[in-house]
This record gives C-alpha cells, sequence and structure tokens, in this order.
C-alpha cells in the first residue's frame, strides 16, 4: 500500500517529516517498507509550450523546437518523437537539477544550440511504465498549465510516498483513510473524514436494485450520474494515482479508483443505458452462464459464484471484475455508480476459480466494512459532478437487508495489565481506546467498549489486549523471564541423544554433512535403476508440485546423495566423504488416508584415491560399536543400485538396518561419475531402537592370555565369518577376541582358494591356561575347521 | 702408581668415544690392567707394607673409576646431543591429520540455538513434515477462508493433508497431549510452493518455541527472547518488538536486532537501517489454547518462530541460499 504523505495530511492534523511518521507507524503495527521522495531534487524545471517543431538540419532523428515558457522563447534540441507544436510539456532551464543529480546546461547538440531540455516523466521521477502509450518513451505531455510555471507546483508534485506492509487482519488500512485514523491515533493527533457534499439535480434516479443472494452480497450502494463528458482526470488526480501505483485512465475510471484508494471501497461505474430497464439484480450465475469480463476473457460460471445483472444478462462479476457488455467508453453518457458490500469468503472462491484477481477482489476477500458503502459512493457522485462534467440525479439506492451489528466487549484492565506484565493506567488504556475511535464506558472494574464499524478484526479482549499493547508501545514493557512459572528442567531425549551422537560418530570417521531437499521425480529412481515394481516407487505425490520432477515426496536418499557426489566430482573435489541425516516418507496406502511413515534416515556417500566397500563398512561399523549394536550380520545384497558383488544388507536378528557397497556401474553411468563411488542408507529410527549405551562395568583380567595364530587355506568364496563362526563355535568360552590379520592369494595358494590368517586369543577368567589346555582348544578348532569347512592347516 | 695414575688421566681425557673409554678401563682397571699388574706385583712387598700400597691402589683405582664414569657421562652426553642435532625436523612440515567431518551451518546454527534453549529449560518435540490441514491451519486458528491462508503458498497432498507450511503444527501436537508447564522448542522442515532463487526455497527450516503455564505474561515473551538474542548474537545486542500479525498469536510481534554487521549504524547487511528482522513472535491465542484443550482462563503462552536457513545466511554472510543446499565440499568445510 502507498500512501503519499500530502494525501494523508488532508486528513489528520500532523507536521511531522517523513522519516518521524514511517518509525511511529511501524512500531505502533503499520510497517513501512520504505520512503519514496518526489519532487525534492527537482528546481528550475518549467511549464513550456512548443510553438514550433522542426528538423535537426545535421541529425535525422533530432528535433529543434523553440519553446515558449511566458518570459521568453528557448530554442531546444530533443531526440523525443511523441511531441508535436502545440504541445506542453516541463522544461529543464539551463541550471535546473532532476532527481539522481542531473544538472541540465545550455550547450549544442549536433552544432544547434539547445537552451535546456525538454522532460520525460521518468526524468521526473514518475513511473513511466503506469502512463498510456503516448506518453511513454518520450516527453511528458501536460494539459496547458500557465506557461512559465513551476513544475513542482503544476503538478503538485512535492511529496513522500511511504510504503506499508499491511497485515491481512487489517483491510481497513488498504486505504488513505486507514492509515490516516492509525497516525492520528499513534500521534495522539485528531483524525477528520473527508467532506462530502453532493450537489444533486432536478431529476430523479431511474435505477433499481434488487438483491437476490443476500447471503453473498450484504449491501447495495448506488447512485446514477448523468451526461458525463469521458475525458482525462485533473492532473493532481492523476498524479495522485501514479504515487499510488495505479494506472490514470479516463476521469471517471479514475474517480472510482481515487475513491477506493482514499476510502478503501472499491466502486464499479456500470454504462447505464446498456443496463436493460436500468435494473441491476444481484444473484447467483447460472451454471455455465457465460461472461467476458473487462480483461476481454469469456468466462464460465457456475451457481457458487455471484454475478451482477441486469434483467436479461449477467453485466459483472461481483467484487471480482466488471463485464464488457456495459464498460465505460468514450461515448458513455449516464453512468450508474455502484458501491457494494460482499461475502469475502465467495469472492476469494470466485477469483481462485476463474484464476482472476483484481484490486477490487484482493481488498473484497479480506472483507470489508459495509458502512463506508453510502460515504464512498458519495465521494465518488462529489468528485464526477465536479470532474467529469455530469449531473448527479437525485436520490441514492441503497440495499441493505440486514444491517451490521455493532460489537460490544467488555474487558477488564487488570487482567490486561497482568497478561501483558505491565502497570498501564486504566485511564490510558481508555485514551489508546479512545484515539482509535472505540468508544468506551467505565463500568466499574470493567470496561465497556463499542467496536468501530471498520474494525472487523476486534471480536474479543484478546483483540483489545492487542490494540492496549501496540499504541503503549510494546517497548515499553518491561522484560520479566518467567518469575511466576514453574521451574522445568531442558533436556533431550534418549532418541534425541543418540541421533545427536550418530552425527558426531560420522563427523569423527570423517564425513561432511550434506542437506538436500526433500521431492524427488520418478527420474530419480530411474537414474538408480529401481524397477517400476519397487516399493520405492510408491511414494506419496503433492498435487501442486512446482515440476513432474519435484513431485513425489522421497523414499530414498540415494538419488540426492549421487548428486551431491556428482556436484563435487565434476567440480574437481578429489575426495568425497558425506552423509545426511533426514527424513524418508512411506506411505501405507495411497492415496494417503493417514499420514505417512517418517523414517529418519542416515544416507552416506564418498569416493576417493583412498577410499572402498572396506572403508564405508569401517564407518558402519563404528557406528555400530559406539551405539553398542552388537550381533550384526552382513549378508549379499540384492538391490539394483548397488554392484551385487561388492554391497551388503545389514541384517540385526530378522530386522535389516540397511544396505551398502558400491554403486552399480549402470547408476554410475546415469550420473556420470567415471570413479567408483560407495554409498549406503540406513535406518537410523531402527539404530536408535537397537542402540545399547547403557555401560556395565566388568573387572579386567587377572590372568594372563595365550594369543596363537593359525592360518588355514579355504575355498576362495568361503566368507571369512565363517571360519570366525567355527573358530568361535568351537573354542568356546576361553576364546577372548578373533582377529583377521591377513588374507591371502597367490604362489603356494592353489587356484580356487585363499589363505586366511587369524590371531586368536584364549584367556580365562578364573585360573591361568595351562599351554596344554590351549594347545587341546587351538587342535580342536584346526580339526572343526577341516571337517566342516574343509580348511586346510595352512 | 702416581705415575700409572697421571698417565690413565692424561689418556681418558683424550678420549672422545664410550668405546674408548672402555678399552681404557680395561687397560688399566680390567683383570689384565695395569693396576692388577701393579697389585700382583705386591707379593714382593714386605707384609707391613702391603697394607697401605693395598689403600693406595685402591684410592687410584676409585680416582680412575671416577673420571672414567665422569669422562664417559660427559661423552654420553656430547653424543646424545649430536645425534639429538642429527634428528631435528622440519617443524613446518604437516601433520598426520584425522579429518574430523563438517558440520553442515544450519545444523551448526541450531545447535547453538537448541543449547541456549535447553538452558532455559526447553526440551525438543518433533512433528511429522507431512501433516493434516488440521494442524497446520484450522487449529491455528486460520480456517479455510483466513486472508492469512493467501500468504502461504502451500503443497498439497489431499484436501486433508499437506507439507507443513510452518513449524507451528507442532505447537498444537504438543498442547494436545502435554499438560502445563510446556517449554518447548521444535526445530525442522517446512514447504512453500516457491521457485528456489537467491532468498526463496521450497524447503526450509525452522524453529519454533512455545511457553504455555500460569502467569505467562507478555514481558516474559520479550525477555525470553531478549536472551536469546544476546547469547546468540552477542552480549551488545538490542533487540526491538514491533506489532504484526499471526493468526495463533494476538498481541503478535516481530522481533528486530540490532545488525551485528555494524552495530546499529548501518550497513550493506541490515539495509542501511542499523536493525535485522530475525524472529515473529506472540502470545498464543486463546482460541488456540482452547482448541488444544488447554484453559485460555487459566494458562497463558508465549510462542516464537524463526528461520534457520536465513539466520545461518546472517551469521556467515551468505549471500546465496541455494549454496545451502548445494552441499560443494567445499562451502561445507569452511564451517
Ligand atoms: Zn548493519
Amino acid at each position: 500500500m502507498l500512501v503519499s504523505l500530502s494525501w494523508l495530511k488532508e486528513f489528520v492534523d500532523i507536521n511531522k517529516d517523513a522519516n518521524t511518521i514511517a518509525d511511529g507507524l511501524t512500531m505502533s503495527g503499520s510497517k513501512v517498507e520504505g520512503i519514496k521522495s518526489y519532487g525534492k531534487e527537482i528546481s528550475n524545471v518549467v511549464v513550456g509550450k512548443i510553438i514550433l517543431l522542426e528538423k535537426h538540419p545535421n541529425a535525422n532523428k533530432l528535433w529543434v523546437g523553440i519553446v515558449d515558457i511566458g518570459s521568453e522563447k528557448l530554442q531546444i534540441v530533443t531526440g523525443a518523437q511523441n511531441i508535436k507544436a502545440g504541445d506542453y510539456i516541463p522544461v529543464a532551464l539551463h541550471g535546473a537539477t532532476l532527481p539522481g543529480g542531473v544538472k541540465i546546461k545550455r550547450g549544442k547538440l549536433r552544432g544547434v544550440e539547445s537552451n535546456g531540455m525538454m522532460c520525460s516523466a521518468e526524468e521526473l521521477g514518475l513511473d513511466e511504465s503506469l502512463l498510456p502509450e503516448y506518453q511513454r518513451n518520450g516527453i511528458f505531455i501536460l494539459p496547458p498549465f500557465p506557461l512559465g510555471m513551476d513544475i513542482n507546483e503544476a503538478l503538485q508534485l512535492k511529496d513522500d510516498v511511504l510504503e506499508f506492509e499491511i497485515t491481512p487482519n487489517r483491510p481497513d488500512c488498504l486505504s488513505i483513510i486507514g492509515i490516516a485514523r492509525e497516525t492520528a491515533a499513534t500521534f495522539r493527533k485528531s483524525f477528520k473524514m473527508p467532506v462530502i457534499e453532493v450537489k444533486e439535480g432536478e431529476e430523479e434516479n431511474p435505477a433499481k436494485v434488487t438483491i437476490e443472494a443476500t447471503d453473498l452480497c450484504f449491501r447495495y450502494v448506488a447512485r446514477v450520474v448523468k451526461n458525463v463528458k469521458i475525458g482525462p482526470s485533473p492532473m493532481w488526480m492523476q498524479m495522485r494515482l501514479l504515487k499510488a501505483g495505479i494506472r490514470p485512465i479516463n476521469n471517471v475510471v479514475d474517480v472510482t479508483n481515487y475513491v477506493m484508494l482514499e476510502l478503501g471501497q472499491p466502486l464499479h461505474a456500470f454504462d447505464l443505458d446498456k443496463v436493460k430497464n436500468k435494473h441491476i439484480i444481484v444473484r447467483r450465475a447460472k451454471e455455465g452462464e457465460r461472461l467476458v469480463t473487462l480483461d476481454g476473457k469469456e468466462r464460465v460460471l457456475d451457481s457458487s459464484m455471484l454475478v451482477i445483472a441486469d434483467e436479461e444478462k449477467a453485466i459483472g462479476l461481483g467484487g471480482v471484475m466488471g463485464g464488457e457488455n456495459t464498460e465505460i467508453t468514450d461515448s458513455t453518457v449516464n453512468i450508474l455508480i455502484e458501491s457494494a458490500n460482499f461475502k469475502r469468503s465467495n469472492i476469494r472462491h470466485t477469483s481462485k476459480k476463474l484464476g482472476l484477481r483484481s484490486e477490487a477482489s484482493s481488498r473484497f476477500e479480506k472483507g470489508l466494512d459495509p458502512e463506508i458503502t453510502v460515504l464512498a459512493c458519495e465521494r465518488a457522485a462529489q468528485l464526477m459532478d465536479k470532474y467529469c462534467g455530469g449531473t448527479v440525479l437525485k436520490g441514492i439506492v441503497d440495499e441493505y437487508p440486514k444491517p451490521m451489528e455493532k460489537t460490544v466487549l467488555t474487558v477488564n484492565p487488570e487482567r490486561i495489565n497482568r497478561f501483558l506484565g505491565a502497570n498501564i493506567p486504566t485511564s490510558e488504556m481508555i485514551e489508546i481506546l479512545k484515539s482509535l475511535e472505540f468508544e468506551v464506558v467505565e463500568k466499574g472494574e470493567e470496561l465497556e467498549i463499542m467496536v468501530p464499524h471498520f474494525r472487523k478484526d476486534v471480536t474479543m479482549e484478546a483483540d483489545i489486549v492487542e490494540e492496549i499493547a501496540r499504541l503503549f508501545g510494546y517497548n515499553n514493557i518491561e522484560d520479566s523471564l518467567m518469575k511466576n512459572a514453574q521451574t522445568t528442567l531442558g533436556s533431550l531425549t534418549k532418541s534425541q541423544q543418540l541421533e545427536e551422537k550418530t552425527r558426531e560418530v560420522l563427523l569423527a570417521c570423517g564425513l561432511n554433512e550434506i542437506v538436500t531437499m526433500s521431492f524427488m521425480g520418478e527420474k530419480d529412481l530411474d537414474k538408480i535403476n529401481i524397477p517400476q515394481d519397487s516399493p520405492f516407487r510408491k511414494a506419496v505425490r503433492i498435487i501442486n508440485p512446482l515440476g513432474e520432477d519435484q513431485s513425489l515426496m522421497r523414499t530414498t536418499l540415494l538419488p540426492f546423495m549421487l548428486n551431491v557426489a556428482y556436484t563435487n566430482y565434476s567440480r574437481k573435489v578429489e575426495e568425497f566423504k558425506a552423509f545426511e541425516v533426514s527424513r524418508v516418507f512411506l506411505p501405507k496406502e495411497l492415496p494417503l488416508t493417514e499420514l505417512p511413515q517418517e523414517v529418519k534416515t542416515i544416507s552416506i556417500g564418498m569416493y576417493g584415491k583412498d577410499v572402498d566397500f572396506y572403508t564405508i563398512k569401517g564407518v558402519i561399523e563404528t557406528l555400530f560399536e559406539v551405539m553398542g549394536i552388537e550381533g550384526v550380520e552382513y549378508v549379499r545384497a540384492q538391490e539394483p543400485s548397488y554392484h551385487p558383488g561388492r554391497s551388503a544388507k545389514i541384517l540385526l536378528g530378522e530386522e535389516a538396518l540397511g544396505v551398502f557397497g558400491e554403486i552399480h556401474p549402470d547408476v554410475l553411468e546415469n550420473y556420470d561419475i567415471p570413479v567408483r563411488v560407495y554409498c549406503g542408507e540406513i535406518n537410523l529410527d531402527k539404530i536408535i531402537e537397537c542402540a545399547n549405551i547403557e555401560k556395565k562395568y566388568t573387572s579386567l583380567p587377572k590372568y594372563p592370555a595365550v594369543e596363537r595364530d593359525i592360518a588355514v587355506v579355504v575355498d576362495e568364496d568361503l566368507f571369512v565369518k565363517e571360519v570366525e563362526r567355527v573358530i568361535r563355535e568351537t573354542g568356546g568360552k576361553f576364546i577372548e577376541k578373533i582377529e583377521l590379520f591377513d588374507v591371502y592369494r597367490g604362489p603356494n595358494i592353489p587356484e580356487g582358494k585363499k589363505s586366511v590368517a587369524f590371531s586368536i586369543w584364549y584367556r580365562s577368567r578364573e585360573r591361568t591356561l595351562t599351554d596344554e589346555e590351549v594347545n587341546e582348544i587351538h587342535d580342536s578348532i584346526v580339526e572343526a575347521l577341516d571337517r566342516r569347512l574343509g580348511a586346510k592347516l595352512r | 702408581m702416581k705415575k700409572l695414575y697421571e698417565e690413565a688421566q692424561k689418556e681418558i681425557s683424550k678420549a672422545d668415544s664410550l668405546q674408548q673409554i672402555e678399552s681404557l678401563r680395561v687397560k688399566y682397571l680390567g683383570k689384565k690392567g695395569k693396576l692388577t699388574q701393579i697389585l700382583r706385583g705386591m707379593g714382593s712387598l714386605k707384609p707391613e707394607e702391603r697394607p697401605i700400597i693395598g689403600q693406595i691402589a685402591n684410592e687410584v683405582r676409585e680416582k680412575i673409576e671416577n673420571i672414567l664414569t665422569e669422562t664417559k657421562n660427559k661423552i654420553a652426553q656430547l653424543e646424545k646431543e649430536k645425534k639429538m642435532k642429527i634428528e631435528y625436523l622440519d617443524i613446518t612440515m604437516p601433520g598426520k591429520l584425522y579429518k574430523y567431518g563438517h558440520k553442515h551451518p544450519m545444523t551448526q546454527v541450531l545447535d547453538e540455538i537448541k543449547k541456549i534453549f535447553l538452558g532455559l529449560g526447553f526440551s525438543i518435540a518433533e512433528g511429522p513434515e507431512i501433516e493434516f490441514t488440521y494442524y497446520n491451519f484450522e487449529a491455528l486458528n486460520t480456517p479455510e477462508d483466513h486472508p492469512a491462508r493467501d500468504l502461504q503458498d502451500t503443497f498439497y497432498i489431499t484436501s486433508d493433508i499437506l507439507l507443513r507450511t510452518q513449524t507451528s503444527p507442532v505447537q498444537v501436537r504438543t498442547m494436545e497431549k502435554t499438560k502445563p508447564p510446556i517449554r518447548v522448542i521444535s526445530p525442522g522442515r517446512v514447504y512453500r510452493s516457491d521457485e528456489i532463487d537467491a532468498t526463496h526455497s521450497p524447503v526450509f527450516h525452522q524453529m519454533e518455541g512455545l511457553v504455555v503455564d500460569e502467569g505467562i505474561t507478555m514481558g516474559d515473551l520479550k525477555g525470553v527472547l531478549n536472551i536469546f538474542a544476546k547469547k546468540f548474537f552477542g552480549e551488545d545486542t538490542r533487540t526491538k518488538f514491533r506489532p504484526h500479525f499471526f493468526p495463533f498469536t494476538e498481541p503478535s510481534a516481530e522481533m528486530d536486532v540490532s545488525c551485528f554487521a555494524c552495530g546499529g549504524k548501518g550497513c550493506r547487511v541490515c539495509g542501511y537501517t542499523g536493525w535485522i528482522e530475525i524472529l515473529g513472535a506472540g502470545m498464543v491465542h486463546p482460541n488456540v489454547l482452547k482448541m488444544s484443550g488447554i484453559d485460555p482462563e487459566k494458562y497463558t503462552g508465549f510462542a516464537f518462530g524463526l528461520g534457520i536457513d536465513r539466520i545461518t545466511m546472517l551469521k556467515y554472510g551468505i549471500e546465496d541460499l541455494r549454496l545451502l543446499f548445494e552441499n560443494d565440499m567445499r562451502f561445507i568445510e569452511q564451517f
């Protein structure tokens, strides 16, 4: 919302500068986002008239003009193409200044003397894009002002315009008077409404209004203005519209926009001669009814929408946009002004359904005050009478089936102070409320408050508290530290602690943490080789995604890790070790009837010259070790994204905790990564569930351990884990630790075989084991390895 | 014997290696050494002379022994020094790194914020990212036709289920299942349908805070957030509360902190205003309390919410939001 201070000051008696007003309003709740000054840097620019315009003798695109500025006639060279002799224009004289520090000096242009400059609207600091075509990319053509008049004075240019961010609860502030009221309350100045006197003609108003859909239209006010002459509106009005960011069009439309800006009530003007029998009917649209709106588009309507109609056709979409069939044109003579109030949710619904938003609809859907309609209609009539050359006919139509009731609230000042933690005297509360035009009556300990009609947002005590607090000043409320509250203990839950610990372990393993987006597309799953019938494809779908490739909620983190790996590889990052902890979304059924499972998942990815399968496995094992998860088994994974021989599924009993390994070469090709990449995905929720970080103490061993090495030759495809299992099962309780220290293939080992070597530590907690005892166990292990696995001692 | 001692002394003083010392020891004191030979020759002495000579011999042995040890120590010391000299390393060469990973800057910022609030007695609550429309809007005093819904471009899954647009639904879930006193923060991902650019992202991170108890005041809201600002941005930080609007709080406020880049003088970071908008807050709306089953006559509370991504960018001076999601290792390793 753009508010011109000069306009604002018509309604509030205030004498402060723009910055002070902006700061004050920001701190009382109307946030000012910027201030634009007009005219400040402009000097020595006057109104001139072109009396002669000739081609420049030495340049094709230049003109030489003789400009009358009253006191003298100046020769000025210009490159503009939109002017002709007789036009009134702004002339920057020798020594003039313009916005942006521009200084104008006389000089020669291609050998012809130029004693100043003809100015465009842009050069005067105005937004040219809001001006009609003929004014753009050229000189600003003025109405006939007195020659030599200072341009600031002629255009009433000098002004400061404040840009407000208006919150959706305060549609009343989308108007000059709304901001004026806030200004008055903030600075405790007096506010005055615009003075409106309508000069009516003799002729009776011929128009009739019938509201059929009283549930969607609460009030409809109309007036007829006869014999208008369509033309430009006065320059001061155009300037105010321009400063508010509204395009000037013609006097009638400009008046409706002007009143909307000033009072906040959107108006519409119909060409009355095109309204059948001058009878306005406010009704629901018929199913499939068609209307061409002012933007030239044909709209197909349904019965949820409200139309303004005459006796035979729809002539407007109530509160959204008028119809082309009754549009004001250059030949319009008689006008019906509409000032109505509509149900906000219905306006919202219609404008959403049709994809049609207008200045009017965006105001109506926030909820407007029906009490302002008559005033707005009168204001428009007054201005049309004055600036459109018409006659306002006698009588105003006002259909208002169910007048709005006033809201009355009772509040307790002591309670308010207790709630705020403040000590505001009741008298100050009353003063604040009165400055906001609330009527206040003291009733014993309590205040009875009558809410002004334009404050539809105030419906309960909490709303009153806010009004008092914001005008008292939030920063005047003293800080406190919950001295009345009970003490609470701030702590992490066990699973939150474990999640943090997981992160710490992965960081300690040298992995960097990454964060990626939650959306995926089918293509992401294609790239990691996920078959069509995979459960990974059963993903939650967004109805209104940003694009097909972001339409699903991810069921796996793998594609994201690979994307990041690619980003880094392509940027020549030589070593990459990363993890992400985020959620995947697993629906029980589709479409969703209940919320999907959100599973916290760890994703790991790495590549680099020292990275192999056992690097990522080491990270995972370290994690399990810290988390106290024992008895994890690794079996061959059968996941299409991974290398079948170099990937493993992690099992804890029956439970699958995750998958990791080398990425399938096909997948790497899809990602255009020419090096081996190792990734893994682990279910963090399950890790947290299975973690056991409760520590118990066992006494340190008193008796020495005996270490024996053993090397056996086994089949190439036998898992080392199997050998270890046999050793452990045979050795029983005397085995303290088994450590693989060598795997060897080569000379002395037959083809298809490998030698695996372990160190075994034997220890008893009760006594020192004798050599004989150890030998006996060791021999039985050798025997068992041979018998059960065909492993031969090397 | 005196001659022998002088001779030994002279020779030992010339020795410059441990081997020489050892061979001198043998030469003079060994089984076949000079002193032994002299002692052997004592047989020719008179019996009464023997103890005297023996005593002298022992004194000489002791003296030689002493010089030998002394010299040996000296040489050993010299040799150690010599050895250490050649062992000098180039201490400017790099160490063997144990690479510790880098936490994403957003996690670091969040950790820091969490720590502050844990210290103030807050716990951490979590909630689903795919949420019922009810918790995201209705229960937060934002019914279907509420104009505030326009401000949020929401991703929908069904008509009742959406991607949460704020972490505030966790407030409601917490109040539904916990009796006051409530003191929680709730960080998490939120979604709004914005195309990604330097300052917007369809996925971003928020942190919500909620306090509900008897006698909670707006002064408490200010006090707590002020402490947070000072702890997070530095003790000299000043705060300013401006009225604002959120459907689920009333009164509602936005908090600005004095610019930590310029201290409030005005610079590029703060848009030359000296202030930076940091969070939204307010007293929990009585309707919200009521809908969550908490009696607004008895209990009051405050809530606040802040954007982790934005604060991370401000804190580290990151000018493009996309960097946070790109995960270039060279970026992450800066933190
Ligand atoms: Zn600054």
